[in-house]
């Protein structure tokens, strides 16, 4: 059992969640991820590490409430515990030599943009972090952002806060404008990252994607989250979750992210009614 | 005089109507008098030839001595001084191939069910022993083991017993390996699994699940950080292989690993669990396997009209069990041997809609000695099915081969090893499927105690 030792709602569909697990914030690097299992009869979710303080023994997850079991993690405390949690899984992010680089972050994606753009900060390379939500009220780790950026270009589909528009938008903006980037980072919902790789491309600056399928035991054995990288079949759990973004094939992975839809949605709206229950 | 009859003592099983919608084990197992009687057709020969072909040397006619004169207890104390999973092997083992292979009534008439009588006894003790197991005096020296399937448990049942401070490291949640998210509950009980796993614990054995060794820690560390004399990697063969045809990324195939995962380990099968899967109508199952029998099973379970096996040579090859090809027939699947998948179809959707398939004839034995299939001109066909399972094999997991210095592999990526299951690396052992690549529980278990003994012997010879 593994104990929540700090939980912040973040906004109203975002929570962030300190772990204790010492074992694994001993090892933890930006890029790599968790799989846990809430409680004995729940599924195993692969979250993106968020955080980790080698210190305290605690790992950090940001999670949007999209399922049951998100649902579910939501509704433990401070102080309660989660059933298992294991990794730290897949390969960490590569940041080796680079001086200059753009992290392109949406939505929830920030949460996992954030620690790749604090340990280039800290490497001493130039970040320019290009964040986006959907409106002012979803806005997170802003704060977070601007300590470790040289740059911050805070993008909301209504203007609602910081520019009005999408964040390929502003990427494109800053590379026109003469901003030589050694790589850009792009973590986000994939149609986001599928259209951050067609801004980089026509320019050729190399682009690093963080995939996020469907797994169950996040260490190669079942296959379920298999992609097409530049024609060949690969394992996000240990292959990635960080791949060449020219190479991944994007439209292949939005359909395979849609297997279970209606099942999540059934299971999702059977939790919340059962918490409503537990309230009435 | 011994008990003559040609025939063994048939397996009460469930109906195959009722039991191919049902998750309850299909063997129901020997009543007591069925096991005496079996027991009696023993010829308890001297040279033993039995015991010869059982991976981990169990003394079968001692054993079975004991159950002709309604000694269980004294049965199972025989077994267990070989066998650390008896429950387990009773139910999964290839008897025909090894012990029961090896019996000489087999030769003019049918085996001595060695394995059910086997079944028998461990179940018996599990329903009616109550004493607890002997913790064995420690003797102060720690080893770990990686990976709490057949042939981890094994290793650390054996050290446990000689006094060892044993600590087993599993990547999952659960521990059991493959007998947790490979073998369908029908075959294995689950509570089984966990009993042996218990039994363990209550022999000192520490289990520390969520751990992936290679991720969360590292052999190294074992040695250095946490004072562990020696290690030993059962790591198995986890990595599924597909077959590269156009087509394997629709949704709806499945490599059997994620197919048996969901359903066995996550318990998608049951209405309440978190753990979806799909539900088709018609499940194509591609190989010819145990796995590739597991998985047509439980899709048949989960309300599939139709489930084909599709095999690409003929039922002579597989390497299915017999006894495993027989109770999946009874229950329904349709066996399409010498056919080949050349292309998955989907609809615009994306979905699973076909297979498409060649016909295969029989030419000249291959390399492995059985005969090699070709292709049939112009024998192209569309399966009607909207689900498929890769169930064509395993490779080692890789991940402690790439985190751990000096641990030779070959160009399958198993670890290579002596006779006594030493790697490349003083102090660190191997076996199980992590070795063999992709094999049985049994020898996975004879792997494990083989070890185990070599252990015992290098850490006694530096202290």
């Amino acid at each position: 059992m593994y104990k929540i030792v700090r939980k912040k709602e973040l906004n109203p569909t975002v929570t962030l969640m300190d772990i204790e697990a010492p074992m694994i914030a001993k090892k933890a690097e930006p890029g790599q991820f968790i799989i846990l299992r809430v409680d004995e009869e729940g599924e195993r979710i692969p979250l993106t590490v968020a955080d980790f303080d080698r210190e305290k023994g605690t790992v950090t997850i940001i999670f949007q409430i999209v399922g049951a079991t998100t649902e579910k993690l939501n509704h433990k405390n401070e102080g309660e515990y989660i059933q298992d949690f294991v990794g730290p899984l897949g390969v960490a992010s590569h940041t080796d030599g680079l001086k200059k680089v753009a992290v392109v972050g949406g939505g929830v994606g920030c949460a996992i943009a954030y620690p790749i753009a604090k340990k280039l900060h800290n490497l001493g390379c130039e970040v320019h972090s290009i964040v986006g939500f959907r409106n002012k009220d979803l806005v997170i780790l802003e704060d977070e952002f601007k300590a470790v950026s040289d740059k911050l270009c805070m993008m909301t589909d209504d203007g609602s806060h910081g520019e009005k528009g999408l964040v390929t938008q502003a990427l494109r903006k800053l590379i026109e404008s003469g901003e030589k980037y050694d790589e850009v980072i792009a973590i986000g919902p994939l149609v986001m990252m599928k259209f951050v790789v067609a801004v980089t491309k026509e320019f050729g600056i190399k682009t690093v994607v963080s995939m996020n399928p469907i797994m169950i035991d996040g260490t190669g054995m079942c296959g379920g989250c298999r992609l097409t990288v530049g024609g060949e079949t690969k394992f996000a759990c240990v292959d990635g979750p960080d791949f060449d973004g020219f190479l991944v094939d994007f439209d292949e992975a939005m359909d395979r992210g849609t297997m279970y839809k209606p099942f999540e949605r059934h299971k999702h709206e059977e939790t919340c009614n059962l918490f409503a229950k537990e309230v009435k | 005089m011994p008990n003559m009859s040609p025939k063994k003592n048939p397996m009460p099983t469930q109906d195959p109507k009722e039991r191919s919608c049902n998750f309850k084990e299909v063997a129901l197992g020997y009543t007591k008098e069925m096991a005496v009687d079996e027991a009696q057709r023993c010829l308890n020969c001297k040279n033993k030839p039995c015991v010869s072909g059982c991976p981990v040397g169990i003394s079968i006619p001692d054993f079975i001595a004991k159950v002709a004169v309604e000694d269980f207890d004294g049965a199972y104390d025989i077994i267990t001084k070989s066998s650390s999973l008896p429950a387990v092997c009773g139910r999964v083992c290839p008897q025909e191939n090894q012990c029961e292979g090896k019996c000489v009534r087999g030769i003019k008439t049918e085996a001595v069910g060695i394995g059910r009588l086997e079944r028998f006894v461990a179940d018996w003790h599990n329903e009616h022993s109550t004493a607890a197991p002997v913790k064995p005096e420690p003797n102060g020296h720690k080893v770990a083991v990686i990976g709490a399937g057949p042939s981890g448990l094994t290793c650390a049942g054996d050290l446990a017993k000689m006094g060892y401070d044993v600590t087993i490291y599993e990547a999952l949640h659960l521990a059991g390996g493959v007998l947790v998210y490979g073998i369908p509950e029908f075959r294995l009980p689950k509570s089984i699994v966990q009993k042996e796993v218990d039994g363990l614990k209550a022999l000192g054995v520490k289990v520390i699940t969520n751990t992936v060794v290679g991720k969360t820690i590292s052999v190294d560390e074992l040695f250095e950080d946490e004072g562990f004399e020696a290690v030993f990697i059962g790591s198995g063969a986890g990595l599924p292989r597909f077959m590269g045809i156009p087509g394997e990324n629709l949704k709806g195939v499945y490599s059997a690993n994620e197919f048996l995962t969901r359903v066995n380990l996550m318990k998608a099968y049951k209405e309440d669990s978190d753990t979806p899967i799909k539900k088709n109508k018609s499940v194509a199952v591609v190989g010819g396997g145990n796995v590739a029998m597991d998985a047509a099973r439980c899709a048949k379970r989960l309300g599939a009209e139709n489930v084909y096996i599709v095999y690409r040579r003929s039922e002579a090859e597989m390497p299915a069990r017999k006894e495993e090809v027989e109770h999946a027939k009874e229950e329904g699947i349709i066996f399409k041997t010498l056919n080949n998948p050349i292309e998955v179809m989907g609809g615009d959707d994306k979905f699973v809609n076909g297979l498409k398939c060649v016909e295969m004839e029989l030419g000249e034995p291959d390399e492995s000695g059985r005969r090699r299939p070709v292709v049939k001109a112009n024998s192209e066909f569309i399966l009607d099915v909207d689900c498929v399972v890769m169930s064509i094999g395993t490779s080692p997991n890789p991940l402690i081969k790439n985190t751990t210095k000096g641990i030779e592999t070959n160009k399958h990526g198993c670890f290579i090893c002596n006779e006594d299951g030493l790697t490349s690396r003083e102090g660190v052992y191997a076996g199980g499927d992590a070795v063999t690549g992709a094999a049985t529980v049994i020898l996975a278990m004879g792997a494990g105690k083989t070890a185990a003994k070599a252990m015992d012997e290098y850490i006694k010879a530096k202290n």
